[in-house]
């Protein structure tokens, strides 16, 4: 199914295949990544590729930048067929990549860590520097070093790196995953002054309304085909998801229902020092969570939200003196270790699954006995492995964990299956109060709304939940309150109805009636 | 040419644990076989020798069962511990502190008749090798000091007190000054196991921990708290499963077991407290627990393996003329041989795919 394109501005444009990829086919040994992909990226346009995890998307990305090679199919730069042998024969080309993550050296300025790609005299590159950020709107210093600059400002000096080689094409992965909600229409503003240069941008992510906004093509894969290529601008959200995914996606029900009256979870006037170089201090931080409610934490990430979560998870212990700092129940747990705040009633799923939420090389059912209580599962220090056997595969039913059985290795399950089974673990201990970080990191669009569906479920049996996450309309969806950590601190609560730009400005360190918090975005 | 890739395994070999080992011993034999024919031994001879001699005659099978024993005993201990990612390879002087403790009752004891006595020198000996491996735990859990450091200078540190005791306090005072101690009396010695050898009833000591490792690493809660704190630390600090505790419980299990090893050849092969204890059976089970996949059952095989490799060594000294180090040579070979061939636990070999430009 092929919408033909309208895009008026561009109309003139069509025929101007500046890339042309004709049924590329790449197989792994247990996947076929890539399964006939054809698609044309054409001058001035800003083409969406849209898919789930797995869906075949860096593959394909992969390829065009020559970083893998295809199995057969063709690819037409500029007419002529080519096959980019590595990054390097890539950007000869004219074909540049801004990765999501980012490969800057911190102690590095802007301009020596651009001279590695650009080898030119730093006074000169400066000087581009600044001249490109001016015509973009891209500013940045070019004698700063990267350690000082925050995550926008990084993505800003890779997107100049990739500039200043001046390729005709360039492909933004998934761009908007590391930026503060307030930095988005700036990078969007930018993308588009480059369509109207005359280069081709391929723009690489899962949320619909960014692409709707931005993008004037959308090349839908699932399963490592092409499903769709449409005008995402008149194509509603609800099409685009269901392209994406294959069926349509129910959206979470909630409904209003009272909160206990004494917290479940208590954190007084918590402060932490780092614990390394890398780490961020926990300044005064203040937070309670009652049962039934779902308190979300949001922030761009690394801001402190993973060693607050390690404080309440026990992973990381307070001294003895400290232990009043954190309360469960009206208990102060400061200074148990995990297993101990989970025999009175905490449950945890935490953002790395593998090697955290669950150990890769062990089956599902030994997983399954990873937080299962002692006292039940192996009395007298035996194991009963019938009986954690049964747990897994309950698990597996109740939240349709897609895998082998309970033998099967946790490695061996997709992302957002293996997120289902943890998820599942937890909630099946019935806990008082349910940490989640990053619930929906990498998981498809299904298991995203079957899996906050479970949350909301959950909070409604009279579980306290708290929910850590960097995806702010995550935490608008499900979350009866909103605190923002910003540097270390926690700031006051935000009830619904939320107020998203609030929200989103202080993710930024902006707090409303007051001066600009510490420095820069 | 063959075009050949090594490709990550996406799920767990069934085959790799034995062709592994296999892959080792083979490399050993050729290459150690090869290496020997260079300095001018026939290869025919070194093999006859060193695989076929020790195999031939009660003697022999006396002997490799009498230095199976030691290994299968020290390396279940050890596998235990490497399994939780606690790496003591101070077994060495665990075996001696263990034997020193057990050759002092015997000594105290010298004229007992009791039954207990020989019980009573392996508790001895088992909590003497534990107390100095804790020594190591408590600087890894109290210092965060590297254990692999820490137990193996202790193992120089228990060989200067062996030598000082053997020279000085336990000496035998009608021994002429000989820095060994009073020939044990019956009472304090393992029965022989095959009449006409050296082999002796401690081999089922050895045999016992194999049953009770299995028992503790696959059917206990604490065994599987033991792997999943080796596999992964941070599922393990998840779970709230304590480190420290899997410090002490893995060097004090690796140390007991060593301990009592060291029982096992005072009251056993030499009959008295003397200077050269063991010929490296700390170390060569370190190489065992690792050749045996850190498998109870395959440690038996490995165990079993490297008893034929020193008894082998003996005989090709003699026979084939090779030099004295031959054995310790092959022995770093099979580790050695054997780490390469680990890779193909996480890996698999294919022939690239010939790939058509596109």
């Amino acid at each position: 199914m092929t919408v033909p394109l309208q895009h008026p501005k561009h109309a003139a444009l069509q025929n101007d295949g500046l890339l042309v990829l004709d049924g590329i086919t790449k197989a792994y040994p247990s996947v076929v990544a890539n399964d006939g992909v054809s698609v044309a990226f054409r001058k001035g346009h800003i083409h969406a590729i849209l898919g789930e995890n797995g869906a075949g998307k860096s593959t394909l990305m992969k390829i065009i930048f020559g970083v893998t090679q295809p199995d057969s199919g063709t690819m037409l730069w500029k007419g002529e067929a080519v096959a980019p042998r590595g990054p390097a024969h890539a950007r000869a080309l004219g074909i540049g990549m801004v990765f999501q993550h980012f490969s800057l050296f911190e102690t590095m300025t802007v301009a020596e860590n651009i001279s590695f790609a650009l080898p030119l005299p730093l006074k000169e590159l400066s000087a581009k520097i600044r001249d490109l950020g001016e015509r973009l709107d891209l500013v940045v210093d070019p004698g700063q070093p990267v350690h000082d600059l925050s995550v926008g400002e990084r993505q800003r000096v890779e997107i100049i790196r990739c500039l200043l080689q001046d390729p005709e094409l360039i492909i933004m992965d998934e761009p908007t995953a590391v930026l503060p909600p307030s930095g988005i229409p700036k990078l969007f503003q930018t993308l588009r002054k480059l369509a109207d240069d005359g280069r081709a941008i391929v723009f690489i992510s899962h949320k619909l309304q960014e692409i709707r906004e931005l993008c004037h093509t959308a090349t839908i894969m699932r399963a490592g085909r092409v499903v769709a290529t449409v005008d995402p601008t008149v194509t509603p959200e609800s099409e685009l998801a269901r392209l994406m995914v294959g069926s349509a996606i129910p959206a979470p029900k909630r409904d209003s229902h009272g909160f206990g009256t004494s917290p479940a979870l208590k954190i007084e006037s918590l402060d932490l020092p780092a614990p390394d170089p890398f780490a961020v201090a926990l300044r005064d931080v203040s937070l309670e969570v009652f049962p039934g409610e779902i308190v979300g934490i949001a922030g761009v990430s690394g801001n402190g939200q993973s060693e607050l979560v390690k404080v309440i998870s026990g992973e990381t212990r307070l001294g003895a003196s400290g232990a009043g700092a954190v309360r469960l129940g009206g208990e102060a747990i400061g200074s148990l270790r995990a297993g101990g705040r989970r025999a009175r009633g905490m449950a945890f799923v935490p953002e790395d699954r593998l090697g955290r939420g669950a150990v890769p090389s062990l089956s599902l059912a030994d997983n399954a006995l990873l937080t299962a209580p002692a006292r039940s599962f192996a009395p007298k220090g035996l194991v009963s492995f019938s009986k954690v056997k049964d747990l897994a595969s309950a698990i597996i039913a109740a939240y349709d964990v897609r895998c082998g059985g309970p033998d099967a290795l946790a490695r061996s399950l997709s992302g957002g299956n293996l997120q289902k089974f943890i998820v599942g673990r937890e909630t099946a201990l019935d806990p008082k109060l349910l940490i989640v970080a990053q619930p929906t990191w990498g998981v498809d669009v299904g298991a995203t709304a079957a899996i906050r569906q479970k949350l909301i479920d959950l909070a409604k049996k009279g579980a306290a939940v708290l929910v850590v996450s960097d995806d702010l309309d995550e935490l608008l969806e499900i979350t009866d309150r909103i605190h923002v950590m910003f540097r270390g601190r926690l700031s006051d609560g935000h009830r619904a109805p939320f107020d998203r730009n609030a929200i989103g400005l202080a993710m930024t360190g902006f707090i409303a009636g007051e001066e600009r918090a510490t420095a820069h975005a | 040419m063959l075009d050949l890739a090594l490709v990550p395994r996406t799920e767990r070999s069934r085959s790799a644990p034995i062709v592994v080992p296999l892959i080792a011993v083979v490399l050993t034999l050729i290459c150690g076989t090869l290496l020997l024919s260079l300095i001018g031994k026939s290869p025919a001879a070194v093999v006859h020798s060193f695989f076929i001699q020790p195999l031939s005659s009660l003697n022999g099978i006396g002997e490799i069962i009498l230095k199976a024993g030691p290994l299968i005993l020290i390396a279940q201990g050890l596998a235990i511990g490497y399994r939780a990612n606690v790496w003591n390879i101070g077994a060495e002087g665990q075996l001696i502190v263990g034997a020193i403790a057990g050759a002092t009752l015997a000594i105290i004891f010298e004229t007992s008749n009791s039954v207990f006595l020989l019980p009573a020198m392996m508790l001895a000996g088992a909590a003497a090798g534990a107390a100095w491996a804790g020594i190591a735990a408590f600087l890894r859990v109290r210092f965060s000091a590297s254990e692999i450091l820490t137990s193996f200078m202790l193992s120089s540190v228990a060989l200067q007190l062996l030598y000082y005791l053997v020279t000085g306090p336990l000496r035998d005072p009608m021994g002429m000054n000989f820095p060994q101690s009073i020939v044990f009396g019956s009472a304090a010695l393992f029965d022989v196991l095959i009449p006409g050898t050296r082999s002796n009833m401690s081999i089922f000591v050895g045999l016992a921990a194999t049953v009770l490792a299995w028992f503790f690493m696959s059917r206990t809660i604490h065994g599987f708290r033991l792997v999943v704190g080796g596999m992964a630390p941070d599922a393990a600090r998840y779970a709230g499963y304590s480190s420290a505790r899997a410090i002490w419980l893995s060097l004090l299990i690796g140390g007991a077991c060593a301990g009592l090893a060291g029982v096992g050849e005072v009251a056993g092969p030499l009959g008295m407290l003397q200077r050269n204890l063991s010929p490296g059976y700390g170390y060569a089970a370190i190489i065992v627990a690792f050749l045996g996949g850190l498998n109870p059952i395959g440690i038996v095989f490995a165990a079993l393996l490297m008893a034929l490799l020193y008894v082998g060594g003996d005989f090709a000294v003699v026979s084939a003329g090779v030099p004295n180090a031959s054995a310790t040579i092959l022995q770093g070979m099979l580790l050695v041989f054997y780490l390469a061939a680990s890779l193909l636990f996480t890996h698999r070999i294919v022939r690239k795919s010939v790939k058509v430009a596109a």
